[in-house]
């Protein structure tokens, strides 16, 4: 059935909370509220209050308390309301959640989904709009989920609620409600680490993830109509990573456009370009070209501003085209 | 009210001074096999037994869970760990059952013993003991845990954040601190403003206590107390226990540097080993020849381990890479 972006999300969480009961979900007004951006409207009626937790506004304890939760048994998906807000537990999520199965020789795991809300272009000026998956997809020990649809929502969840390791997964704001697509009812997963050509196409490839999926197989189907192939690369996971799904396409059009909302330098694009670079150079017919946010600390709050800043279907559109005539 | 000095049979007094002579008696081993080059890095309990030890006891060992930090050799030893695992992990072997040889050592952890594994950066463990504790009261389990750590680490915003959310959530949790006035070189004073941590509970809404953490009666029954309390709905324990640290925080350290040799040798008149060996001799528990033969059962089980673990293997290179993930089993 069709839905939003944000409605899979919810349904999502309802649909696994429904099948297993270790669940939880806390956080910042979660419970009562639903959430800021209502992600978890409803469910707090459904699952009783020591399922779904309002807690104290202090994300360093809700990540912390969260892999303790885990290694006593539970299965914590914990919110924090804005990914721009994730900062003051980086010290649980990077030093503890991530390294606990290293350091201890594969004893312990801290099995938790963090949810957070990422990106711009919703007046959320410099700290409601950041874009934040380069910082942790350099953690191994962590994975990185960002879906682009509602139909991978569902799929993502799940398979990261399943997973047995600390699973950051972001959502972009813009996306809650723009987005809508088919979602069947049924469970199903999505393995981590799987990227999926969303759109077929012979002159050039964008490899993207999150949000700007979208923005890339609009600019494609533009440049459709102007005779230019486009084929889009959704990564889905950025850790780990399918770079497989990478080389193939890089290998097929032989021109690669990385386009991210994040920051250019030390973004993931980098990662993206390095790999082909090192593993498809001779099969490359132009330049690896990165479209991403500009170098500056964050996305401002002017609406002129904020515009300049984003990645849209426009700038990829002219991007692809000029690297479709190199 | 339950008895809170229940369980303290002449028998049990008698395993926990054992314990606390052991856990002297391997400490100075660790740092006989550290200026012999054979081990990098020793951590001790030296100074910190009776409250280790006497706060493990008080615990249901084996169902609850204890959150520890480097400090804690006592603690875990009491907890079931034995000296041949400490000497494997002193010395980073393959079958150390801490971390496989990838912690330095003092970083302990033990999914049989319910020791939370433990990480360098301070207070952390404070939340993760939070959390234990939350999934206990959702699952309606009888179980506490019970984090241990120094007073630096209640100059960590981890501190506050870990009280507040136990308190507020009614969580069966002990806040265990070894205060022993120091945080590597700095006193305590320098980390806060008011004379004791236990003060502290008060701004959380919890029971704050202090004991002296030299006599491991007071220590029993003062965890004893709080574990009685966790379990029965009502919440946190902050606890502090006044003790002191004989040695230098580490074998890299000096502590000249920063205390007085005066002050430490008034501190030894309250060492914990000899407090309670006073004690169970008053009570007829002890005499020469029993004292005699507790030295010679943990002399014997120190040098089992360090003979154990000096010809142990190393880890193989090629693990490296191992347990980044979960591994399906095959």
């Amino acid at each position: 059935m069709a839905m939003t972006y944000l409605e899979a999300v919810r349904e999502t969480l309802r649909q696994e909370m429904r099948r297993d009961a270790r669940i939880i979900i806390y956080g910042e007004d979660v419970g009562v509220r639903g959430g800021v951006f209502r992600a978890t409207e409803g469910l707090q009626d459904e699952f009783g209050e020591d399922r779904v937790m309002d807690s104290p506004l202090a994300e360093s304890a809700i990540i912390g308390t969260a892999i303790g939760a885990a290694i006593n048994g539970l299965r914590p998906v914990p919110e924090i309301q804005f990914a721009d807000f994730i900062f003051p537990a980086v010290n649980q999520i990077v030093q503890e959640a991530a390294r606990i199965r290293y350091r201890s020789n594969g004893t312990f795991g801290v099995p938790i989904v963090i949810r957070a809300p990422y990106g711009g272009g919703i007046h959320g000026a410099l700290y409601h709009s950041q874009s934040i998956e380069a910082f942790f997809a350099h953690v191994p020990g962590l994975k990185v989920v960002m879906p682009a649809t509602p139909y991978d929502v569902k799929g993502l969840l799940a398979a990261s609620i399943e997973d047995e390791d600390p699973v950051l997964f972001l959502e972009h704001k813009g996306a809650y409600r723009s987005i809508r697509g088919d979602v069947p009812d049924e469970r199903y997963l999505i393995p981590l680490g799987e990227a999926e050509v969303k759109r077929e196409g012979t002159d050039v490839s964008i490899i993207s993830w999150g949000m700007t999926v979208n923005s890339s197989l609009k600019a494609a189907e533009n440049l459709a109509k102007q005779g230019v192939s486009v084929e889009v690369l959704d990564l889905r996971t950025i850790r780990p990573l399918d770079t497989e799904a990478i080389l193939k396409t890089a290998k097929k059009t032989g021109k690669v456009l990385v386009v991210h909302e994040d920051n250019l330098t030390g973004g993931f694009g980098g990662e993206v370009s390095a790999l082909i670079a090192e593993h498809a150079l001779f099969h490359l017919d132009a330049p690896i070209r990165r479209l991403a946010g500009p170098d500056v600390p964050a996305m401002p709050y002017a609406p002129s501003l904020e515009h300049a800043f984003l990645v849209t279907p426009e700038k990829i559109e002219a991007a692809a085209k000029d690297l479709a005539a190199f | 009210m339950a008895d809170v000095s229940e369980g303290l049979t002449p028998e049990v007094l008698m395993d926990m001074y054992y314990h606390m002579v052991l856990a002297r008696v391997l400490d100075d081993r660790m740092w006989v096999m550290n200026r012999l080059g054979r081990a990098p890095v020793v951590y001790s309990s030296n100074g910190h037994e009776a409250t280790q030890v006497a706060s493990a006891f008080a615990l249901d060992r084996g169902h609850d869970w204890v959150v520890p930090y480097y400090r804690d050799l006592a603690l875990v030893l009491a907890m079931g760990m034995t000296p041949r695992d400490v000497f494997l992990h002193l010395m980073g072997r393959a079958d150390d059952p801490n971390s496989g040889g990838r912690q330095m050592p003092a970083h302990w952890g033990s999914v049989d013993l319910k020791i939370l594994t433990t990480g360098s950066v301070v207070t952390t463990q404070m939340m993760h003991a939070a959390g234990i504790a939350l999934a206990a009261k959702l699952k309606h389990e009888p179980t506490v845990a019970m984090a241990t750590f120094g007073e630096g680490s209640t100059s960590q915003g981890d501190f506050h954040e870990a009280l507040n959310f136990a308190a507020v959530m009614k969580l069966p949790a002990i806040f265990l601190n070894e205060n022993n006035g120091y945080a590597i070189s700095v006193p305590a004073r320098k980390q806060m403003a008011v004379p004791d941590v236990a003060a502290r509970a008060q701004g959380y809404g919890i029971p704050g206590v202090v004991v002296d953490g030299n006599d491991p009666i007071k220590v029993f029954e003062a965890v004893r107390a709080a574990a009685v309390r966790a379990r029965a709905g009502e919440g946190p324990t902050l606890i502090e226990a006044k003790t002191y640290r004989f040695v230098p925080h580490s074998s890299d350290d000096d502590d000249r540097a920063y205390r007085s040799r005066e002050e430490v040798a008034e501190a030894k008149k309250h060492d914990p080993l000899v407090v309670f060996e006073q004690e169970l001799r008053e009570q007829h528990l002890l005499d020469d020849a029993q004292h005699k033969a507790v030295l010679d059962r943990a002399k014997a089980a120190v040098d089992d381990a360090t003979e154990f673990a000096d010809t142990a293997p190393d880890p193989d290179p090629s693990t490296l890479g191992r347990h980044v993930y979960h591994e399906a089993v095959l």
